[in-house]
């Protein structure tokens, strides 16, 4: 092939080109009269149709290829890959929201999000790479023997990656449903078409490199929208360095809001409510009826004087959505004291560090380390993102690999902090204190998808940010709207989301389809099963998990996000320590990594369940809620997996006999390259 | 196969610049979480550093150990003769 490299940054630097010429058109139309919808629709089929097409163009019927990408992919568009692989709807649209929310306590994310590619590169990345296979089970099954490490490695790659797949499909049909007013069924279907056309055909060769197309528009689409607010802001379009200097702004804001009398008003207002609230789930079930017969009188009420209709109707739906039974109403006020309770809390500065008493803070503390290894570990035992280290031609691409991978990631993760100071300072500086009666059009836009929701408790018409409640997806998705930029860049930041979720979902179902196919099918199965079979089996098993997902996630499952912070904790506690113990202590056997990646993953769900739930309805299992231990939160429950993997490992490899003169030589061959004389 | 003393050095010489990059790692990341509250009485580029090392000082450090273990293991590489050019 005539200079691989060179081919490639040619039609790389054409793709980027005619993706830039095809926003600036759109932003010409949109001046010429084009409807937003419009807008919406092209960049939706547009870049659906280009992922397409490069399926298409990179379809392939050998099975290195398919697995593995035939590992001739070059470091930097590997790492591209990786990054677009990385980063999910989650990191896309939610980040800069939770930022936004929680100040400095978000940066727990970007930290371990990013501090888990320093494990990847040094510890696990170049010797996966030497060992040079297809999947992470396989190192499992080659290193430790037998097939119990490996079947347990599959286990945990499904049970990581599929609800972390139903989610990136879920926010598939929220983006479409949104932006091109699909319906949300309809757009998951949506989704997952545009999934299939990317991975069925060519496999890894043909989602890497859509990933690396789809990492271009995503970090244009995440990093112009703020760049034009910095511009607004400070004259400077780097918001990454500018931001400082806004940050300083906010501060000075929140000083000045904080402590004006109508805000504290409002905080208190909402903290008698959800002592309230409190008082009546205290009062159940005599509280339920109760406030159904209150509703009816003050319906009777209105009816007999001369209120407006608008009115009882309100009041009549009031009574209309009162929860049935006690358990529903439990449920429903404990969340509604919560709401009001958050909402009536004291607020705390955008840069402060574990606010609250000494007590708090130090606990916030803990919990901020914890979840900061938890997700740092977690990352660097992703399945989908490990096997990207078996797609460089070499070991030292593999190196390389990593690094262009956590730049091109960093790009997103230094935006992501300045997105929610400059989103703070519009919405502190403009939004805060003005007129309920005219607020902007984008506030009843997305507070009709339940985006934004204003609720004037002192009623002074007037709306204090105490008011104001907003979902962290809302942050990215509005942006553009709230800071007035034209309609293009929305959908810019729709495409960009789009992508986000597309690339990581192609990654993960090729994860799953491969542990399925390569180590369940072939490996365990059957051995003599020639390469058409399982080629065909992997894309079988890449339909049938692609479709199951997008079922799933059709049915909207409400707990789906948080259950994706699970599959951190779980993948860390099942692969980490068996992974590095496979490679740094030629000891551990295959007892040791059996035994060890069970207790783990075992004790993170355990711990994860029992913090988190107090019933489980559907076993029916009631009141195993318990304290957590030294107040970590269930979110980083991996965190105790991931030392009693490790401990186990030694003690019970230790137990047993050392592995066999084979499996030291395996140990030998993944540790040292084969040298010139 | 037997493993050479020149492997065996190579090796040595890799686990070293791993467990120092490791102990930067670990020491950085700890003590700008651990000690946020007081870093934020300092600042950098008008951000209290606290703030400051989460949102970037961080990331940075991490680039510039990847970074450098890529750079330092390709020259061990080339020092020590490896041979793995387009292994499959």
């Amino acid at each position: 092939m005539p200079d691989l490299p060179a081919r490639l940054r040619r039609y790389f630097v054409a793709y980027t080109g005619a993706f830039v010429a095809l926003v600036l058109l759109l932003g010409t139309l949109e001046q010429l009269g084009l409807p937003p919808r419009w807008i919406g629709w092209s960049f939706l089929f547009l870049t659906i149709i280009l992922y397409a097409t490069i399926g298409v163009l990179a379809r392939t019927a050998n099975i290195t290829e398919y697995y593995v990408a035939g590992r001739s992919i070059p470091a930097l568009y590997n790492g591209m890959a990786t990054s677009a692989d990385w980063m999910s709807a989650a990191s896309f649209m939610g980040l800069a929201g939770t930022l936004y929310l929680a100040g400095y306590q978000g940066l727990a994310y970007v930290i371990g999000w990013t501090g888990g590619y320093v494990l990847v590169a040094l510890l696990l990345a170049p010797y996966l790479r030497r060992f040079g296979q297809y999947t992470i089970p396989d190192f499992l099954g080659e290193r430790y023997g037998g097939d119990s490490a490996r079947l347990i490695g599959v286990a945990a790659v499904v049970l990581a990656s599929f609800v972390y797949v139903v989610a990136q499909i879920y926010g598939v049909g929220l983006i479409t449903s949104r932006f091109v007013g699909l319906q949300f069924e309809v757009g998951v279907f949506v989704g997952l078409a545009g999934i299939l056309v990317c991975s069925f055909l060519g496999g890894m060769r043909a989602v890497t490199w859509t990933q690396v197309a789809q990492y271009v528009i995503l970090i244009a689409a995440y990093v112009v929208p703020v760049a034009i607010l910095s511009f607004k802001a400070t004259g400077l379009p780097l918001p990454q360095i500018a931001y400082g200097e806004v940050l300083q702004r906010v501060e000075a804001l929140e000083t000045k809001i904080f402590q004006q009398p109508e805000e504290v008003e409002a905080r208190r207002l909402y903290r008698e409510r959800a002592e309230e609230t409190g008082e009546r789930i205290a009062r159940l079930p005599e509280s339920l009826t109760e406030e159904r017969q209150r509703l009816s009188e003050k319906i009777g009420e209105l009816k007999a004087g001369d209120a407006r209709m608008r009115d009882i109707v309100v009041v009549e739906r009031q009574r209309r959505e009162l929860p049935q039974n006690v358990d529903a109403a439990r449920d429903y006020w404990e969340a509604s004291m919560e709401a009001a309770a958050e909402r009536g809390a004291e607020p705390v500065h955008h840069a402060t560090a574990f606010p609250g008493d000494e007590g708090r803070s130090d606990n916030a503390r803990l919990n901020f380390l914890a979840l900061v290894f938890c997700l740092m570990i977690g990352t660097a035992a992703l399945p989908h993102i490990l096997m990207r280290s078996y797609t460089t031609p070499t070991v030292a691409d593999a190196r390389t690999s990593v690094f262009w991978s956590l730049l091109f990631i960093s790009l997103l993760y230094l935006t992501a902090p300045a997105y929610a100071v400059f989103a703070k300072y519009e919405i502190y500086s403009g939004l805060i204190g003005s007129s309920i009666a005219e607020l902007p059009g984008w506030i009843a836009s997305w507070g009709k998808v339940g985006l934004v929701s204003i609720d004037d408790i002192n009623g002074d018409g007037r709306l204090q940010l105490a008011e104001l409640t907003l979902n962290p997806d809302l942050i990215v998705l509005a942006t553009p709207e709230i800071a007035g930029l034209p309609y293009v860049v929305s959908g810019l930041v729709a495409a960009g989301a789009l992508a986000a979720a597309l690339s990581t979902a192609d990654g993960l179902l090729l994860t799953i389809a491969g542990a399925l196919s390569h180590d369940l099918y072939y490996k365990i199965h059957r051995p003599q099963a020639s390469t058409q079979w399982r080629l065909l089996v992997s894309k079988t098993m890449l339909l049938v998990v692609a479709v199951l997902g997008a079922t799933v996630a059709a049915q909207k499952p409400a707990s789906i996000l948080y259950m994706v912070s699970w599959a951190f904790s779980i993948a860390a506690a099942a692969f980490f320590p068996a992974l590095v113990c496979g490679i740094f202590w030629k000891r551990a056997n295959q007892a040791g990594a059996v035994a060890g990646m069970l207790v783990g993953m075992l004790l993170t769900l355990y711990y994860l369940v029992r913090v988190q739930f107090d019933s489980i309805p559907w076993l029916g299992i009631h009141g195993i809620r318990m304290q957590p231990w030294f107040g970590i939160e269930s979110l980083s429950a991996g965190i105790w997996g991931v030392a009693a993997g490790f401990v186990t490992i030694v003690v019970v490899s230790l137990l047993t006999s050392p592995p066999s003169a084979e499996l030291q030589r395996f140990v030998r061959s993944v540790r040292y390259p084969p040298m010139q004389a | 196969m037997q493993t050479s003393d020149r492997q065996k050095q190579y090796w040595r010489r890799n686990m070293r610049v791993t467990l120092i990059l490791l102990a930067i790692w670990l020491l950085a990341t700890f003590s700008a979480c651990f000690f946020a509250r007081e870093l934020n009485g300092l600042s950098v580029l008008g951000f209290p550093l606290g703030f400051y090392m989460g949102a970037q000082g961080l990331l940075l450090i991490y680039l510039a150990i990847v970074g450098f273990y890529a750079f330092y293991m390709n020259r061990l590489d080339r020092e020590y003769g490896v041979d793995e050019g387009g292994s499959r």
